[in-house]
C-alpha cells in the first residue's frame, strides 16, 4: 500500500480582519468592502514560502525520522531563489540525507502542490523511492486595495509519502492541463496580474475543477457519491459552492475554503484544505485533493485504520486556533515591504554571506545542528572543535545533536530598540534546552511585554537576513516564546 | 617561579584629552592633544621613548589598520609601535604592553596611548558591528547591539537573586546618578550636567531595562602614559612616584555562552580577573584596602553586577551597597570619580587609559574637586564585548612603596 504517512501544516500567527484593509484602504478602491468579512492569515516580516514550508515540514515529521527520506520536494509560486534548490534548503532545515536523496522543486503554478504529490506517489509507486516529503507554502506579496490584497493569505502544508504505517492510501489521480492565464507573474515581477474575476470564476475555477473532478470520476469508475470529502481551492465563496453544486456534490462534503479564517495560501492551498480534512478525516473515508492553476490534478485518497491514531503537533486546526490578530494596517504593509521607513545608517549594513562559510556550516546553521561530546556527553552550540565544558575540552570527539525540535526556556531576555527591525524591538536572548544546551538567539513572533524569565519557547526556522544588493536570502532559528492562555 | 608585575613598573607621565563629540578634530589631533600633556607631564624627550603600544577598538572608521596612525601622528623616531584592539581593554591592553616592555628589560620607557574617533559615522551609538564579529558567527549572531547585549544581564540578575526588575532599575538609576554628579566636576568629562535618579529611571527605552540614561556617552578622545621603571623614574628627579600594583586581562573561552552552568546574572571573567589581580597586588580584603575605583560603566546594569564580581559587595547584595552610597564620591569606595564612561565618555580605544589618568591624579592629588583623601589603591576595569563572550582587564596602580 502506497500513500500519506505523515501530514502537518502550518499557518503564520498573524490574522488581519479584511475589515482592517477596508477601513484603511476602501477610500481608494471601495470593491473591497464587498468582502470584509472573515480575516486572513498573515506571514510575520521573518518568514517567507521557505521558513514556512520548514514549519510544515517539522510538524509533519515530528514522529517520523527525517533520516529516511529520500527526497524533498516544495512547491511554491514564492521561492526566495530563482536559481539555488530552494527544496535543498528545506531539507537542510530538516537535516535530511544529503546522500542518496533527491530533492526538487515545484512552481511557477498554483497546482504545483498537487503536481509535486503525484511526482512523488509515482516515485514510490515505481519502487524507486520509499519516503518522500512535499512542501507546499506560499507568501504571496498583494498591491494594497486589491481583491487579491482581500483573498490571499499565508501558509504551508506538508504531506509525507510512503508505503509503510499508511494513514491514506493513494486510489489513483487525474490531471486536465491547459494554458488558461487568470493570473500570471513576469520573471523578476513583485506582484501576480490578474484578468478579470467573472472570466476566471466561470470559465477557469468553475469549468475546469470540475472537468477534472469528473475526468478523475469516470478514469477510476467511482461514482461522486463514493467520496466523503472534496478539498479544491477557490477563494470565490459562490462559485466554491457552484463547483460542488455542478458535480452533485453534498455541501457537507465540500471541504470549506477556509476564507473566513486565512484566505487563500495559493501553492499550499489544496494541500493546507486537505491536512485539515485529514485532520477529521474516518478510517474508510475517501478524499478527493485538486489543485487548481493551469489545468487541474485530482487525487484520490482512502483513509485507513491509522488515520485516528496520527495526530500532528499543530496542523492546520492547531496553527489556526494559535492565532494573534494583527490590527496595526501599517505594521502588515512594512511586513510585506509596501512602504518606505527608515532604518537609520545603521541598518545600511548588509555584509555579504560567505558561501564557502555557509558551506562548512550548513548543518549548523540550517539544521540547527550542534555537537554531542562522545567523551563526557555535553551538548553544546554552536559546535566547534574543542568541548565546551571545563573539565573535558576534548577535541574532536562529537556526534551531531539536532536542537531544532528541543523545547527549551528563556535564560535572559532583552527588548532592543537600537538594533534596526523591521518589528522593534529586536527581542533576543539566550534560551536553555531541555536535555541541556543553550544558545543565544533571536527570538520572534512575540510581544516584549509578554516575554518572561524562564517562560518555554519553541524553536521556528525563520529568515535571517535578505541582501537586496546581491539577491541573497539567510536564515537560522530563532526562538518563540509560549504565551501560556 | 612568576612574581607578577607589582612595583616593578611606574607610570611618569599621562595626558587625556577632553571627551565628547569632537566634531573639529580627528583621531591625529586628539592623540597629539593627550600626548603633548603627558610628555610634559613626565618631563622627558620624545627621542628617549624607546617602544610605544597603540589601543584602538574600530578600524573601519576611526584610524584603520596597523600603528601608523600613531607612529605618524606623534612624529615618533621610527620606533617600534604595536596596535593592539581587544574591545574595551584596547586602551589597557597597550598599556600592559607598555608595561610588560619594561618589566622585561626590554626597554627603558615606553608608550601606551589610546584613541577612538567614534563620532565620524553619521549615527548615535557604536558603529554597527554585523562583520565584526567573525565571519561565521555572522551566519547566526542575532541582531544585537551593545546596549541590547549587557542589558540581558539584568534578567538575569533580577531572576537569579528574585529582584523585581525595578527594584534593579533603582539601582541602575543610582548608579548613573551618581556619575553624572561625578562627570559635573570634572571638566575634561563629556556630559557635564547633573541628572536625577527620576530622570534617569524616565528616560526612553533602549534596550528593555535599560534607558538612554542608563547607557554611556559615545565620545571621541584620547589618554595615554609613559612608563618606566621606578628606579629611572627616581633618576628623572620624581619623588611622587606611581606604581603598577596588578595587571590582569581575562577573556571567555565560550562557556558563558555555551555551557549550561553560567547563570547570566554575573561575569566570569571580571570575577577570575580581579581575584588574580588582588593575589599580584597582594590584597586580601579589596573591600577594605581599595581606595577607588574606575570600571566599566558600559551601561549601568554592567556597573551594577561588576561590584559583586570584584568581590566587594557580596553576591546579591550589590543594589544594597549602591543605594547605601558606598559607591558614591564620599562613600567608603568612590567609583568613578571622574564620571565614569557613562559622563567622561566612551572612545573605546581611549577608556583603559583615561581610567588610569583618574586613579594617576587622584594618587598624585590633582583631582581638584572631585580629589578623594589619601587614595592608597586604585582599581581600573574594562569589560570588552558582551556579558556571555567578553574581555576583561584589570588594572590596580598605587603609591610606590606604600
Amino acid at each position: 500500500m502506497i500513500g500519506i504517512t505523515a501530514y502537518g501544516g502550518y499557518i503564520p500567527r498573524y490574522r488581519l480582519s479584511r475589515m482592517v484593509i477596508v477601513q484603511n484602504m476602501a477610500w481608494y478602491f471601495p470593491v473591497i468592502m464587498a468582502v470584509a468579512g472573515g480575516e486572513k492569515s498573515v506571514a510575520n516580516w521573518d518568514e517567507d514560502a521557505i521558513s514556512m514550508a520548514v514549519a510544515a515540514a517539522y510538524d509533519c515529521m515530528a514522529l517520523k525520522d527525517r533520516k529516511n527520506l529520500d527526497g524533498v520536494y516544495l512547491a511554491s509560486t514564492t521561492m526566495p531563489f530563482a536559481d539555488r534548490l530552494n527544496a535543498g534548503i528545506v531539507a537542510a532545515a530538516l537535516n535530511a540525507p544529503e546522500e542518496g536523496a533527491m530533492n526538487a522543486d515545484f512552481s511557477a503554478c498554483l497546482k504545483a502542490g498537487t503536481t509535486a504529490s503525484i511526482a512523488a506517489l509515482q516515485a514510490i509507486e515505481s519502487g524507486r523511492k520509499n519516503s518522500v516529503l512535499v512542501a507546499a507554502s506560499d507568501q504571496r506579496k498583494t498591491k494594497m486595495a486589491t481583491m487579491y490584497d482581500m483573498f490571499l493569505g499565508d501558509g504551508a502544508a506538508a504531506l509525507l509519502f510512503g508505503r509503510d504505517d499508511v494513514l491514506a492510501e493513494f486510489k489513483g489521480s487525474y490531471s486536465v492541463n491547459c494554458d488558461f492565464i487568470d493570473h500570471y507573474k513576469g520573471y523578476g515581477k513583485e506582484f501576480d496580474y490578474t484578468w478579470e474575476e467573472r472570466w476566471v470564476r466561470d470559465e477557469g475555477y468553475g469549468k475546469i475543477i470540475p472537468e477534472a473532478i469528473s475526468g478523475f470520476l469516470k478514469q477510476s469508475g467511482m461514482s461522486i457519491g463514493d467520496i466523503a470529502k472534496v478539498v479544491y481551492p477557490c477563494y470565490f465563496g459562490g462559485t466554491h459552492k457552484d463547483i460542488a453544486k455542478k458535480l452533485g456534490i453534498d455541501p457537507a462534503r465540500v471541504q470549506n475554503n477556509l476564507h473566513n479564517v486565512c484566505g487563500d495560501t495559493g501553492t499550499a492551498h489544496p494541500l493546507v484544505m486537505f491536512v485539515a480534512a485529514l485532520e477529521d478525516a474516518q478510517p474508510g473515508d475517501k478524499i478527493l485533493l485538486a489543485g487548481f492553476g493551469q489545468g487541474c490534478d485530482v487525487l484520490c485518497f482512502e483513509a485507513t485504520d491509522k488515520i485516528k491514531a496520527f495526530k500532528a503537533p499543530a496542523g492546520i486546526k492547531g496553527s489556526l486556533a494559535g492565532r494573534v490578530e494583527l490590527t496595526n494596517y501599517q505594521k502588515y504593509i512594512k511586513f510585506r515591504d509596501l512602504i518606505v521607513a527608515d532604518l537609520g545608517i545603521r541598518g545600511e549594513a548588509n555584509p555579504n554571506t560567505s558561501l564557502t562559510a555557509l558551506w562548512r556550516n550548513r548543518k549548523m546553521v540550517l539544521g540547527f545542528v550542534g555537537a554531542k561530546c562522545t567523551k563526557c556527553g555535553t551538548v553544546q552550540f554552536p559546535p566547534l572543535p574543542m568541548c565546551v565544558k571545563p573539565e573535558c575540552n576534548t577535541a574532536g570527539e562529537f556526534e551531531d545533536y539536532e536542537f531544532a525540535n528541543k523545547p527549551g526556556n528563556i535564560q535572559v531576555f532583552t527588548g532592543d530598540m537600537l538594533a534596526p527591525s523591521v518589528d522593534p524591538p529586536a527581542v533576543y536572548g539566550i534560551v536553555t534546552f531541555e536535555g541541556g544546551g543553550k544558545a543565544f538567539v533571536d527570538f520572534t513572533d512575540c510581544d516584549l511585554n509578554q516575554v518572561k524569565v524562564g517562560m518555554p519557547i519553541k524553536m521556528s526556522f525563520r529568515r535571517r537576513n535578505v541582501d537586496e544588493m546581491r539577491g541573497f536570502t539567510g536564515y537560522f532559528w530563532k526562538a518563540v516564546p509560549q504565551v501560556q492562555g | 617561579m612568576a612574581t607578577g608585575i607589582r612595583d616593578k613598573v611606574a607610570i611618569i607621565g599621562m595626558g587625556c584629552t577632553k571627551f565628547g563629540e569632537r566634531w573639529n578634530d580627528g583621531p591625529e589631533e586628539l592623540m597629539v592633544e593627550a600626548f603633548q600633556e603627558c610628555i610634559a607631564d613626565a618631563g622627558i624627550e620624545k627621542n628617549e621613548i624607546q617602544a610605544a603600544w597603540m589601543g584602538t577598538c574600530f578600524d573601519e572608521v576611526n584610524v584603520g589598520k596597523s600603528a601608523l596612525s600613531a607612529s605618524i601622528a606623534l612624529r615618533l623616531p621610527n620606533i617600534a609601535v604595536t596596535r593592539v584592539e581587544n574591545f574595551c581593554a584596547s586602551g589597557t591592553e597597550a598599556f600592559r604592553g607598555a608595561v610588560y616592555a619594561v618589566a622585561s628589560g626590554a626597554c627603558d620607557i615606553a608608550l601606551a596611548i589610546g584613541v577612538e574617533k567614534l563620532k565620524d559615522i553619521g549615527y548615535g551609538g557604536l558603529p554597527e558591528f554585523s562583520a565584526a564579529v567573525g565571519t561565521t558567527n555572522a551566519l547566526w549572531f542575532p541582531n544585537l547591539t551593545a546596549p541590547g547585549g549587557f542589558a540581558l544581564l539584568a534578567s538575569g540578575y533580577s531572576a537569579k537573586y528574585g529582584v523585581d526588575i525595578q527594584d534593579v532599575k533603582k539601582a541602575m538609576a543610582h548608579i548613573s546618578a551618581k556619575s553624572h554628579a561625578n562627570g559635573a566636576k570634572n571638566p575634561k568629562a563629556h556630559l557635564r550636567r547633573p541628572v536625577t535618579e527620576e530622570q534617569v529611571l524616565n528616560s526612553p527605552m533602549i534596550a528593555f531595562p535599560l534607558g538612554l540614561f542608563d547607557c554611556c556617552g559615545v565620545s571621541d578622545g584620547s589618554a595615554c602614559a609613559i612608563v618606566t621603571t621606578p628606579e629611572i623614574a627616581k633618576s628623572l628627579g620624581k619623588t611622587d612616584i606611581v606604581s603598577v600594583k596588578a595587571l590582569q586581562l581575562a577573556l571567555s573561552n565560550g562557556t558563558e555562552i555555551s555551557y549550561d552552568d553560567w547563570d547570566g546574572a554575573h561575569f566570569v571573567t571580571t570575577t577570575r580577573a580581579s581575584t588574580a589581580a588582588y593575589k599580584e597586588a597582594g590584597i586580601t580584603n579589596p573591600r577594605e584596602e581599595i581606595s577607588m575605583m574606575e570600571v566599566h560603566d558600559c551601561f549601568s546594569i554592567t556597573e551594577f553586577v561588576t561590584m559583586e564580581d570584584l568581590h566587594i559587595s557580596e553576591r546579591g547584595t550589590a543594589a544594597k551597597d549602591i543605594m547605601d552610597g558606598f559607591y558614591d564620591l564620599d562613600g567608603k569606595i568612590p567609583c568613578q570619580p571622574d564620571g565614569g564612561l557613562k559622563c567622561f565618555g566612551h572612545p573605546i580605544g581611549a577608556s583603559g587609559l583615561r581610567m588610569l589618568y583618574e586613579m594617576y591624579n587622584q594618587l598624585l592629588g590633582k583631582a581638584g574637586e572631585r580629589q578623594i583623601k589619601d587614595p592608597k589603591l586604585g582599581l581600573t576595569h574594562n569589560l570588552g564585548g558582551f556579558p556571555m563572550m567578553n574581555v576583561c582587564s584589570i588594572a590596580i596602580v598605587g603609591r610606590y612603596e606604600a
